[in-house]
């Protein structure tokens, strides 16, 4: 169906289902409890989980297929963010030009970059895309201050040409909208005491991340797909076969450029300010992690790996010496002040060591990232059941 | 006038003459071997042909078209096709998969955007992949992973990998070197066997004496860097001058 075999038209639905259904998903404790905090079932969140979803699932289709690993991909987030702006700056607060503007500059961008880099491969390709993306953040910081605000960002102002919208009247904020829908609109249902957001904003973004993991889907499935990862296995044998693998990784990367393009516009039509921190190296590493913790190379995972940094970078961080003390108060005193000084470097300002902790066991335990552990758990159940219906089906011969 | 015509090529390492002046000629529809001492320049000349090195004089010319200065991948495209010392196949894929990277390289040429298709649509691919694995008796095998084959059929899925392409010439690097007695058997047979079934044009640079007198109908004898002589396999066995060049080697 769609052009996709069963297996993955299956994947898709999922896909499709989790997404829509998120606000509920993501909102298992009733407010006001203790466990509320862990909700991460408001707009905000969502939106990222999503929009870095769809840059994971880009980049997975440069290195999970190729092998090639870009350093420099939160380049071409910023750029798409700072196009994005400028849309709104100059056109109108709707987000389809601005959208549209930040994936094509995005792929430029990216092909000009990638032309260069892809000379080389391996670590001098990783090391050419880190120097742009820290030459692009550098340039974006200072000397192209006049297009990218520099230090203090990029956002709608008064003195906006807007060619559609009209200057912005006094007091009115730049609001992004799709055809006069806005981005922020909200909708709250209530349900006993759980509380459940619907966001418009969330869901546009969602609409395009499920547009992004289908294209994903299609292009792992593609004979093109075929050569990236042939790519991957032997460049040797790639040439003498007749294929000139330069295109191939070329191709691959500026479609990634563009998906993290897409992912940068989005951003901003989720909130209209772009910052040149955006372009930082760490942004670019990030996206590394995300793809390799859920699993390089594999469809569902970058956007697990994605879901599950994005996470800990908001929930996590957030748990506090009051909410330990909280939770450990039925301790003997000694004991809980034990404990608390045990957990607390681990939560709240200290979430990069949890999750780096994390990272190593993944790495090490599961090369294939959270999709081969939950191959691994899905084998052992399969096991189980096969050997059930074993038990089953010699118990009415006896 | 042969289907690939090398004339006059000389490559130069530094102080080392790697190859002097070789002119060579492989006629249509025969299967021409290059023998030779180690360090003749066999592999040189190999590299030569497919567009790995540049010589630094001469010419090569296959078909009436120069090979010199283009990258492998178009010399492929010409129709020339290599099979390598030590099999290169895609490790990492299926070898279903293996066979039809080249048919769409075949058909799409060195370069294609189809990104939107997809590969299990392709049913006239499909039938000619499972038709030459079924010609190299690995059909059965077309969901293993490449890299866990045994060696002698990682050989097959290469050869097949090249056959299916249908090249007009067939470059083959010591295809049987470090395999077992019976691995080389085999080899033997199946390259005989393409040989009657496809008659495609084969040149083998090779070491194994058995191998090259069990296939060969021309014979180019390289020694360091220079073609000694050329003529027949039963020509050959009894040529002084060849005798000379091995025996040489062997008293050292």
């Amino acid at each position: 169906m769609l052009g996709l075999e069963k297996k993955d038209f299956r994947l898709m639905l999922i896909v499709v289902v989790l997404t829509l259904l998120a606000p509920f998903i993501l909102n298992p404790f009733p407010e006001g409890s203790e466990l509320a905090q862990f909700n991460a079932g408001y707009p905000d969140l969502m939106q990222r989980f999503v929009i870095f979803g769809i840059l994971a699932i880009g980049f997975n289709i440069l290195f999970g297929l190729t092998g090639y690993l870009s350093f420099g991909h939160a380049a071409f987030l910023g750029v798409g963010s700072y196009a994005a702006v400028w849309m709104f700056k100059l056109l109108s607060m709707n987000i389809v030009p601005a959208i549209l503007l930040s994936v094509v500059i995005a792929g430029l961008f990216s092909l000009v970059i990638g032309f260069v880099s892809l000379r080389r491969s391996g670590i001098y390709f990783s090391i050419l895309t880190l120097a742009f993306a820290q030459m692009s953040y550098a340039l974006a910081y200072s000397v192209l201050t006049p297009l990218t605000g520099g230090e203090t960002g990029l956002q709608p102002k008064a003195s906006d040409v807007r060619l559609f919208d009209g200057a912005l009247e006094a007091g009115e904020n730049a609001t992004p909208s799709l055809f006069g829908l806005a981005m922020r609109d909200t909708y709250e249902m209530s349900v006993g005491s759980w509380v459940f957001t619907f966001n418009f904003g969330y869901y546009v973004a969602a609409v395009m991340m499920i547009l992004a993991f289908y294209i994903s889907i299609r292009i792992f499935r593609s004979p093109f797909g075929m050569m990236l990862r042939a790519i991957k296995s032997n460049q040797t044998r790639m040439s003498y076969t007749g294929l000139n693998s330069k295109p191939y990784t070329l191709a691959a990367f500026v479609i990634s450029g563009m998906y993290a393009g897409l992912a940068g516009g989005l951003l901003v039509a989720m909130d209209p300010q772009a910052g040149a921190e955006r372009m930082f190296w760490t942004a670019s590493g990030e996206i590394v992690l995300m793809t390799i913790l859920g699993g390089a190379g594999t469809l569902i995972g970058p956007v697990l790996g994605a879901g599950f940094i994005k996470y800990f970078e908001n929930i996590v961080s957030k748990i506090n010496k009051a909410t330990l003390e909280q939770w450990f108060y039925w301790m003997p005193d000694g004991i809980e002040d034990v404990m608390i000084a045990i957990v607390y470097p681990f939560v709240g300002k200290g979430w990069h060591l949890t999750l780096g902790l994390l990272f190593m066991l993944v790495v090490i335990f599961l090369p294939g990232g959270l999709v081969q552990g939950g191959q691994k758990i899905a084998a052992i159940f399969r096991r189980k059941k096969s050997s059930d219906a074993k038990d089953g089906a010699t118990t009415p011969a006896e | 006038m042969g289907i690939l015509e090398v004339k006059g090529i000389n490559k130069r390492f530094g102080g080392l003459q790697a190859l002097g002046d070789v002119n060579l000629s492989v006629a249509e529809n025969t299967v021409h071997a290059i023998i030779g001492p180690n360090g003749a320049g066999k592999s040189t000349l190999l590299n030569v042909l497919v567009g790995k090195l540049i010589p630094d004089s001469g010419s090569v010319m296959f078909d009436g078209q120069s090979v010199l200065g283009r990258k492998p991948h178009e010399i492929n495209q010409m129709g020339i096709s290599r099979v390598f010392q030590t099999p290169e196949i895609f490790s990492d894929l299926s070898v279903f998969e293996n066979v039809l990277i080249p048919c769409f390289a075949k058909r799409d040429g060195s370069f294609r955007m189809h990104a939107i298709e997809s590969v299990f649509s392709e049913k006239a691919i499909h039938q000619q992949a499972e038709e030459i694995l079924a010609d190299v008796n690995m059909l059965e095998k077309r969901h293993m992973i490449a890299s866990s084959l045994s060696r002698g059929d990682k050989r097959r899925l290469e050869m097949a990998m090249c056959l299916v392409q249908d090249p007009r010439l067939l470059l083959l690097d010591e295809p049987t070197a470090g395999m077992a007695r019976a691995d080389t058997e085999n080899t033997i047979n199946l390259l005989k066997e393409i040989r009657t079934k496809r008659g495609i044009t084969m040149a083998i640079i090779e070491h194994d004496m058995n191998v090259v007198f069990s296939l060969a109908e021309r014979i180019t004898v390289l020694a360091q860097g220079t073609p000694l002589v050329e003529d027949t396999p039963d020509n050959i066995k009894g040529h002084p001058k060849v005798r000379e060049a091995y025996l040489g080697e062997a008293q050292v």
